[in-house]
């Protein structure tokens, strides 16, 4: 049997924790040996040779209190890659607004002997409070506004393929910080590995609060942009509009839209990000979107190799034991 | 309109500190030059005006005029709004949004614009509508107004009520760095009032609208804008207790501004007596004790501007039981002669009430109007401030007549405007006369 890649990673406190919830505090020597597994098994998925009796005889339950397709077939993939049995479980949504509910729900997966629970909940600490009553290592999927921490890791990892390093960029995060767990895991991640983060948007979505967590805020897309090695935009949901934080989906698109003229500001040849699923023509153009600048589709292929080495890395003491 | 010579003229011109003897020259429509030192001669083809004294100062500007047009023409249209405008000296007037439709689109804001410059007598400064039709619910398309030039944003004389979006207009806004005009009353606590509340709304039986209205909704939104970072202004402050917030509000440092409207510093609630509707203002005339804090702050500094809130309203809109009649007043043909009350009876110095109504709301609104600076467009306004003359609701210039200062004498008469240099009002009489 092959071991699993990268088994000369350094040791960290983040070593031995036993689930993931998120970015913050997390120190470069545990992230980067992280991101060094991800990318063998980036890899080993492209030569289709990974190492099918990793999670054997391991159990992943998919545990999404808020519909999400693509992260969780890429937490599918990731575990049936590894060789775990992977269960989905869509819990609805009329039953989730009762923390008994949720605590319930541990329980029953708790007396199932699940090795590995990742969930999506609409409420920031929700996996944290779940953390606490369960035996297996639970994975942050996306909690609330809270953190998406493999989200912030795939994107890591893909900048660091293309530029070679995580520390001393500028990275611009567009649009709707405010409600973005992407972005706050992404800001933790930058900034602990030495990059700067500009936040960019209205003030309604990118309120000066959040200068708090160390970054730079701008109001206006083409200050933000002058310069920056990577471009991160985020998905402006249709509910800013219903709920008045954005006056309408062209007002955005003319002062925060990425379009070819504003991305020509920042350093020539930048990468051009978003976590999907896209509104072309709200936050993004399309030729944009679609140009060789552009490493959405990357980002996809590694959501899958960093969730391997997620799955991987928190599950070993377990099976070593 | 070559070359034109004001002689024997007293230049006031706050914004560069001039307040003296002189003379004026312009050339192709800009202010080629002042001179104060008493020299003679004069350039050659010059047309020359003989000022007899009477005092040149830059053409008025007004924040806050509602105009009719577009949707209530019969109340009035651009063309009549700028006869009334040139009649009082103005040469600048920022238009309130609340036109129908009201002005929530970059078009609007355009048209407005370019309908001020045809008139060839009036620069109309549109303001934008803060929310979509100016109808209090969702935050109108600010950056795009902004950017076709709107040069701040309101919903008139509807207060935007919810906390929640106040705050998102102040913040949203201050990303472009856009200015918030309020009109400062609390609708729930002003409810279907239509007089101050006291003794004398009491004794007419009309609901009264407690002062506490206007100093609840300023207080609450200075910590709102405090809150944001928000830029904001009050329309027609008209109390004394509301004024005292804002004071203590820019002691702290904060970017609050507010401005007031002639009947507010020149009337009270005793001219509603009767049910006199063309006394009906929204803020409502208020006590005695309020018009004497209005003009303290005027003379201090807490005002930054004076505005005519200049309100057409038709004949059939006035004559109604009080509680139904419209609110609001004409104002742009009296607003300067109101204003000289207030230096007449030494409560402003002449310069102080030119600069409230000239270069002060011009920088509020980011106008580089309201100043005699050399280069600047000739926007004059020749007034003799002693000269009498009586206002005559009927007999104004515009269309609009619903003036509360009917039958009103008043000292300050306009003998000439002009618009970039170009005559655009003459007074009958000459100057130096009385009337």
């Amino acid at each position: 049997m092959a071991d699993a890649p990268s088994t000369t990673a350094t040791a960290g406190s983040g070593r031995n924790a036993r689930h993931l919830l998120g970015l913050e505090g997390m120190t470069p020597d545990q992230i980067e040996p992280l991101l060094d597994l991800a990318e063998s098994y980036a890899l080993l998925n492209r030569s289709r040779k990974v190492p099918r009796d990793v999670l054997r005889g391991r159990t992943l339950i998919n545990l999404f209190f808020e519909d999400s397709t693509r992260t969780r077939t890429s937490f599918e993939l990731a575990g049936r890659r590894l060789g775990a049995d992977v269960i989905n479980m869509s819990v609805a949504q009329s039953s989730v607004n009762k923390g008994e509910t949720l605590l319930d729900t541990a329980a029953t997966l708790n007396a199932m002997q699940t090795d590995l629970l990742v969930v999506r909940h609409s409420q920031s600490g929700a996996p944290a409070l779940l953390a606490r009553k369960v035996d297996a290592c639970v994975v942050n999927a996306g909690d609330g506004m809270h953190e998406h921490p493999t989200q912030a890791l795939l994107d890591a990892l893909t900048i660091r393929r293309h530029i070679g390093t995580l520390g001393g960029l500028t990275v611009a995060i567009c649009g709707d910080v405010a409600h973005s767990r992407v972005a706050r895991s992404n800001i933790h991640l930058l900034t602990t590995m030495g990059s700067s983060v500009r936040l960019v948007g209205p003030s309604t979505l990118v309120p000066s609060a959040l200068g708090r967590l160390g970054v730079d805020i701008h109001h206006n897309m083409e200050d933000g942009l002058r310069g920056v090695d990577v471009v991160m935009m985020l998905r402006l949901q249709r509910e800013r509009m219903s709920s008045g934080l954005v006056p309408s989906a062209r007002e955005y698109f003319r002062f925060f839209g990425l379009d070819r003229r504003r991305l020509d500001l920042a350093r020539p040849n930048a990468l051009v990000m978003h976590p999907g699923p896209m509104n072309r023509g709200v936050e993004i153009e399309s030729s944009v979107a679609d140009s060789s600048q552009s490493v959405i589709q990357e980002q996809v292929e590694m959501g899958v190799a960093v969730r391997m080495a997620v799955l991987d890395r928190l599950t070993r003491n377990r099976r070593a034991a | 309109m070559n070359t034109i010579l004001f002689e024997n003229i007293r230049i006031i011109d706050p914004a560069n500190g001039i307040d003296q003897p002189g003379r004026l020259l312009v050339r192709e429509g800009k202010i080629a030059g002042t001179d104060t030192a008493g020299a003679e001669g004069r350039p050659e083809g010059a047309q020359v005006i003989d000022g007899n004294g009477a005092v040149l100062s830059p053409g008025l500007v007004d924040m806050r005029v509602e105009i009719g047009e577009p949707g209530f023409e019969y109340r009035e249209t651009i063309a009549s709004a700028a006869r009334a405008a040139s009649a009082g000296g103005i040469t600048t007037i920022a238009v309130l949004p609340t036109s129908k439709p009201a002005i929530d689109n970059p078009a609007l804001v355009r048209m407005l614009r370019t309908r001020g410059e045809e008139s060839g007598a009036i620069t109309i400064l549109p303001y934008g509508a803060l929310t979509k039709g100016c109808e209090g619910r969702e935050l109108a398309e600010i950056g795009m107004l902004h950017e076709a030039g709107a040069v701040a944003f309101t919903d008139g004389n509807r207060a935007v009520d919810p906390a929640r979006l106040m705050r998102l207009a102040l913040s949203y806004a201050s990303g472009f760095g856009a200015m918030v005009v309020q009109h400062p009353e609390d609708p729930s606590l002003a409810g279907s009032g239509c007089a101050t509340a006291g003794a004398l709304a009491t004794r007419l039986g009309l609901a009264g609208i407690p002062a506490a209205a206007e100093s609840i909704m300023i207080a609450r939104d200075i910590r709102l804008a405090e809150l944001t970072g928000g830029r904001l202004h009050f329309g027609h402050v008209s109390t004394g207790e509301g004024i005292d917030l804002i004071r203590k509000a820019r002691g702290r440092g904060l970017a609050v501004t507010c401005d007031t409207a002639p009947p507010y510093f020149d009337l009270n609630e005793n001219a509603i007596g009767d049910f006199r509707t063309f006394a009906k203002f929204s803020p409502p005339l208020r006590s005695e004790e309020d018009r004497l804090a209005v003009c303290a702050a005027l003379a201090d500094g807490t005002i930054d501007a004076i505005a005519s809130d200049h309100l057409p309203r038709d004949a059939d809109d006035k004559r109604l039981p009080f509680a139904q009649a419209a609110t609001g007043g004409t104002g742009m043909v009296t607003l300067l002669g109101v204003t000289l009350a207030r230096v007449h009876d030494g409560t402003l110095t002449l310069p102080q009430a030119i600069a409230l109504l000239t270069h002060r709301p011009a920088a509020l609104l980011g106008s580089t109007a309201g100043t005699l600076s050399v280069g600047a467009e000739a926007d004059l306004c020749l007034f003799a401030p002693e000269q009498s003359w009586l206002v005559r609701a009927g007999q104004l210039p515009g269309r609009a007549q619903n003036t509360p200062f009917d039958r009103r004498p008043l000292e300050g008469r306009v003998l000439g405007t002009w618009k970039a240099g170009r005559r655009v009002y003459e007074a009958g009489a000459t100057a130096g006369a009385g009337a």
